[in-house]
């Protein structure tokens, strides 16, 4: 396995953890507890795993050329 | 003599020798840090309801060490990625940008621990209990900067308190126990700084590797440039590695 394939593997946990932090911040926010710190959190973690899907997009085309073993 | 499969794939493995032995290296930090995670579940499932500290660690340090180990994986991809386009001198500076931003993740770390150990809990012969963090001490006194509670379980749950900064003054013939927030304060602690600290070393380890690679390792460069981009891949793939048990520990220690 080459370095693209666990870069690969390391933008899809990224990606994953950032969109999950959003998903507790958000379900946090909407609790009769939740403070505007949380939205403001899950919106940073919202946009933050959109940006890792886009890098990973961006990072595959152009390592085309190079295999993954 | 000349080592054979240094660049070229090896026929019954189909990848050149180096990555073989790192991938197995990996195998084996896989099942370290896999004992480490194990422990911490059964640990934490076994410790009695509302006794697990939550909210201990700061959340944006502990989120700016991700976003610098996560832009850290990019620079190490792109100065392979230099090597591969045969471009030295942007191997250099991204190599550079990785050796730096590795450094300030253990600076920031090093931060966190000081914090963490300049941090006390006083029992009280009259029961009452102080938390905070050290000021200053003298033979009759000592001064932290913190609060008074009635019970140790009001410290466990520190998510959403104000920190508290009042000045507080102890005779020291008053103090029954006093205790910093080391490994040995409870198993939360003791975790933490076995988990983090183990993954610290793996950083530092990383950054000796790069910081060869990027000075005297680099002159390889001259005289075999396909063996010296695998170098930098398979140290490549070590850091990947310790990237990825940042990104399981951030949220099973400062999160959760």
């Amino acid at each position: 396995m080459s370095l693209k394939a666990v870069h690969l593997v390391f933008v899809t946990a990224l990606s994953a953890l950032c969109a999950g932090l959003a998903v507790w911040k958000l379900v946090d926010f909407f609790r009769p507890t939740g403070q505007a710190g949380d939205l403001a959190l899950g919106v940073v973690g919202l946009l933050c795993a959109a940006g890792v899907v886009v890098y990973g997009r961006y990072f595959l085309k152009k390592l085309k050329s190079v295999g993954y073993l | 003599m000349d080592i054979p499969y240094t660049v070229q794939p090896r026929p019954d493995t189909g990848v050149y020798n180096a990555k073989v032995g790192m991938w197995l290296f990996l195998a084996s930090e896989v099942m370290l840090f896999g004992g480490l995670f194990s422990a911490y579940i059964l640990l934490r499932v076994a410790a009695p309801e509302g006794t697990w500290p939550h909210g201990w660690l700061s959340i944006p340090l502990g989120t700016l060490n991700t976003l610098i180990l996560a832009l850290s994986a990019v620079t190490v991809l792109l100065a392979w990625a230099a090597c591969k386009a045969r471009m030295f001198d942007r191997y250099k500076f991204f190599q550079g940008i990785t050796l730096l931003l590795g450094v300030i993740f253990l600076g920031i770390k090093g931060y966190e621990y000081h914090d963490k150990l300049t941090h006390y809990t006083v029992v009280l012969k009259d029961g009452r209990i102080a938390d905070g963090h050290w000021v200053s001490a003298t033979p009759s006194e000592v001064v932290l900067k913190g609060e008074f509670v009635a019970e140790r379980s009001e410290l466990a749950d520190r998510r959403g308190r104000a920190k508290a900064h009042e000045e507080i003054r102890l005779a020291r013939d008053q103090v029954q126990k006093m205790q910093v927030y080391g490994p040995a304060y409870n198993t939360y602690l003791a975790l933490y700084f076995t988990m983090t600290g183990l993954h610290g070393l793996h950083v530092l380890g990383g950054l000796v590797v790069f910081a060869f690679l990027w000075g005297p390792g680099s002159r390889l460069w001259k005289t075999d440039p396909d063996r010296f981009t695998n170098r930098v891949e398979v140290a490549g793939l070590f850091w990947h590695f310790v990237d990825l048990v940042w990104i399981f520990l951030f949220p099973v220690l400062y999160l959760t």
